[in-house]
């Protein structure tokens, strides 16, 4: 049986211009096996939600580096959670302060990935959530 | 002797000056660059490899200018006058995303990021009172603002006539370059041929009104931070200004009238060598492109003069304190190349921006290598050296063959069309992540040498409050003004925007009625319409 590859999409919510990490974050996936929709950028909440239902992604990665992740990230959220009940896992990157990560994960990002971080990483944690996220469902 | 040297084993298999950079030899000898391919001429005599000056810092040292902004104008003044009392000697305006991409901070895409990587700037009230106390007569501002430069240019030229001050005593420059923003900073509005009229709108007003002022900083040091490489940071900007100054000379203007007021900005990274050569490379290129290509008589016409800031994406979050070595290091290879200002980033600004203390410091690394380390009391120390000589004959020729190549496809703006830079630029970035992953290129406390350390960093914080105030300062603003006028006035903003003329007038007119940043840019938006760059991934 042939493993359905996981699929991905990377956005960047907000009017942030800055998409050197989501675009070394979806061509590093992407060489890791993945289906990767890179949406690009300035796009709102609503519109990441929208095409993450269209492509029936696994992942959802959102990027930004002005500092407005948590309103940015929470309104995608909910955005996507108003109309879809899929189980996707959330991720997050760019110049996210620590102290803001709990918040963070509290709001449905499952893993921020900061500066520093390598591409192994962020692919190991993808595969290990989906894993879990199989596992749970075979109970 | 010479074989038993030979059978030494290095560290490495090949050295290079960064990922995909230039391969470094072992040592450099009159062998590797014979006396007839260096170029020797005095500095301050063309082509200027080796300063535009003839006497460099020992007239005067480079402008110290920190870039800074945040929240409202009521902090960012206060930052001002902090840095203005550190000793920095020149202006730098960080401006907010909001007014960066035309929109006011109560639009809906505003909110969440009102305040958060520069000042909001929604009006020239808001104009006025961040210079509150500051003489625009006696001070140089360099305004980073592209998209929306005319509307902020206009702003500062009203804000000064406030303060009594005539707009050709002004002294500063506005970046507005918007092909790099198409390649690699991405806060355009419009499409590329709308850009360019409004980019030379604003160099044809200048040349004729503000012989002070800079009309552009034609900037490679996003591109840079996008990853391009050395060489294409420094070719692709060469490229931009080719495609700005033929642009000038389509409307008419003679080369001269605006030439000597072009300037650049471009960024240092942490190889030295490769800086200081890049940026003597640069200065005879463009040189000679000022001289052949554009036929320029006037010699300042001819001279490269350029902003630097240090590479950001070189910091780390990890062992914050590490990022003042680095600093230090990409602050004297931007002396060492003769720049003629500079921005030196703060220590903690892979993770916010900078605290008072962080901006201390950074101010400090400027001071201490113009007052102790002696680089500054020699024009070009390095010049004569074997490997930088070498280095800057390997670079030019590195720079020649992407414009060739540039010009080949029909200049700038057609490469950037077909994303021939964003996908030189992504191929580099992408080696280079690659590199860093593989641990092949060292990142000192981020991929070798880590340790387990508790952040301890007191980090600037922009207070959530800041959008709410940013909003009642728009409804006071709205309430205040003549909003007759307003509707008139931005009438006959689409009016001029659909024409040949040029737009400062109109503009200058429009925010001395107090027409906000998002009224004027959404009438520009009426008459241009607005770009969405296809994806390229």
């Amino acid at each position: 049986m042939v493993d359905k590859k996981i699929r991905v999409l990377i956005a960047k919510p907000g009017l942030d211009g800055h998409d050197r990490g989501a675009i070394a974050v979806a061509q590093g996936l992407r060489d890791a096996g993945m289906e990767v929709i890179y949406l690009g950028l300035r796009l709102t909440p609503e519109q990441i939600a929208e095409a993450a239902i269209q492509e029936d992604v696994d992942v959802i990665g959102l990027g930004c580096l002005s500092g407005g992740h948590l309103p940015l990230f929470s309104k995608t959220i909910d955005s996507f959670r108003k109309k879809s009940n899929k189980d996707v896992i959330f991720i997050g990157g760019g110049i996210i302060p620590k102290k803001d990560i709990p918040a963070l994960k509290e709001i449905g990002i499952t893993g921020t990935f900061g500066p520093g971080t390598t591409i192994n990483q962020i692919a190991s944690f993808i595969k290990a959530e989906l894993k879990k996220g199989n596992d749970d469902n075979q109970d | 002797m010479i074989g038993v040297m030979a059978e030494l084993k290095e560290r490495k298999k090949e050295f290079k000056t960064t990922v995909d950079g230039i391969v470094v030899d072992r040592v450099y000898t009159a062998d590797e660059i014979p006396e007839n391919e260096i170029d020797a001429s005095p500095p301050g005599e063309y082509p200027f490899t080796r300063n535009i000056m003839p006497a460099g810092y020992r007239t005067r040292l480079w402008t110290m200018r920190q870039y800074a902004g945040f929240a409202t104008v009521e902090e960012t003044n206060k930052r001002y006058k902090y840095l203005y009392k550190q000793g920095q000697t020149g202006f730098s305006v960080a401006f907010h995303l909001p007014t960066q991409m035309g929109y006011d901070s109560d639009h809906p895409l505003a909110l969440p990021e009102v305040g958060r990587v520069g000042v909001a700037i929604d009006s020239l009230q808001d104009m006025e009172d961040l210079w509150d106390g500051i003489p625009l007569g006696e001070v140089s501002t360099s305004m980073t603002i592209n998209a929306t430069a005319p509307i902020i240019l206009a702003m500062y030229i009203a804000a000064a006539e406030k303060q009594g001050v005539a707009q050709n005593q002004l002294m500063g420059t506005v970046q507005n370059d918007l092909l790099k923003e198409y390649v690699a900073r991405n806060t355009y509005i419009f499409a590329p041929e709308p850009s360019m009229r409004l980019t030379t709108d604003i160099c044809g007003y200048c040349a004729q009104n503000m012989p002070k002022w800079n009309s552009i900083s034609i900037s490679g040091y996003h591109m840079r931070e996008a990853g391009a490489t050395a060489v294409q940071e420094a070719a692709f900007t060469l490229s931009n200004g080719i495609a700005y100054v033929q642009a000038m000379v389509d409307r008419g203007m003679d080369v001269d009238s605006f030439a000597p007021r072009f300037s650049f900005f471009f960024a240092a990274f942490t190889n030295l060598f490769e800086e200081v050569a890049k940026f003597r490379a640069l200065r005879r290129i463009w040189a000679r492109i000022m001289k052949e290509r554009f036929n320029a008589q006037n010699e300042r016409s001819m001279m490269l003069k350029f902003h630097v800031q240090t590479g950001g994406c070189t910091l780390a979050e990890q062992q914050p304190l590490n990022n003042v070595v680095r600093v230090a290091l990409q602050a004297l290879a931007a002396v060492l190349g003769s720049c003629q200002s500079l921005h030196t980033n703060s220590y903690d600004e892979a993770m916010a921006l900078p605290s008072e203390e962080a901006v201390q410091l950074a101010l400090r690394t400027q001071q201490i290598i113009a007052y102790e380390s002696g680089v500054a009391d020699t024009v070009d120390p390095m010049g004569g050296s074997y490997y930088v000589e070498w280095l800057t004959k390997r670079i030019e020729e590195g720079i020649q063959k992407y414009i060739a190549t540039i010009d080949g496809m029909g200049g700038a703006l057609e490469a950037i069309k077909r994303g021939y830079m964003q996908r030189e630029i992504r191929r580099s970035a992408y080696n280079h992540q690659k590199a860093v992953d593989s641990g092949e290129q060292v990142m000192v406390g981020v991929n070798k040498y880590t340790s387990d350390e508790p952040p301890g960093l007191e980090l600037l914080e922009i207070d959530e409050g800041v959008a709410q105030k940013q909003i009642e300062r728009l409804k006071r603003l709205r309430s205040r003004r003549d909003n007759d006028k307003i509707s008139q006035i931005l009438d006959r903003v689409r009016q001029v925007a659909g024409s040949q003329e040029n737009v400062m007038p109109v503009l200058i007119e429009a925010v001395k009625a107090y027409a906000t940043v998002g009224e004027i840019s959404d009438a520009l938006r009426d008459v241009f319409g607005e770009y969405k760059e296809p994806s390229v991934l």
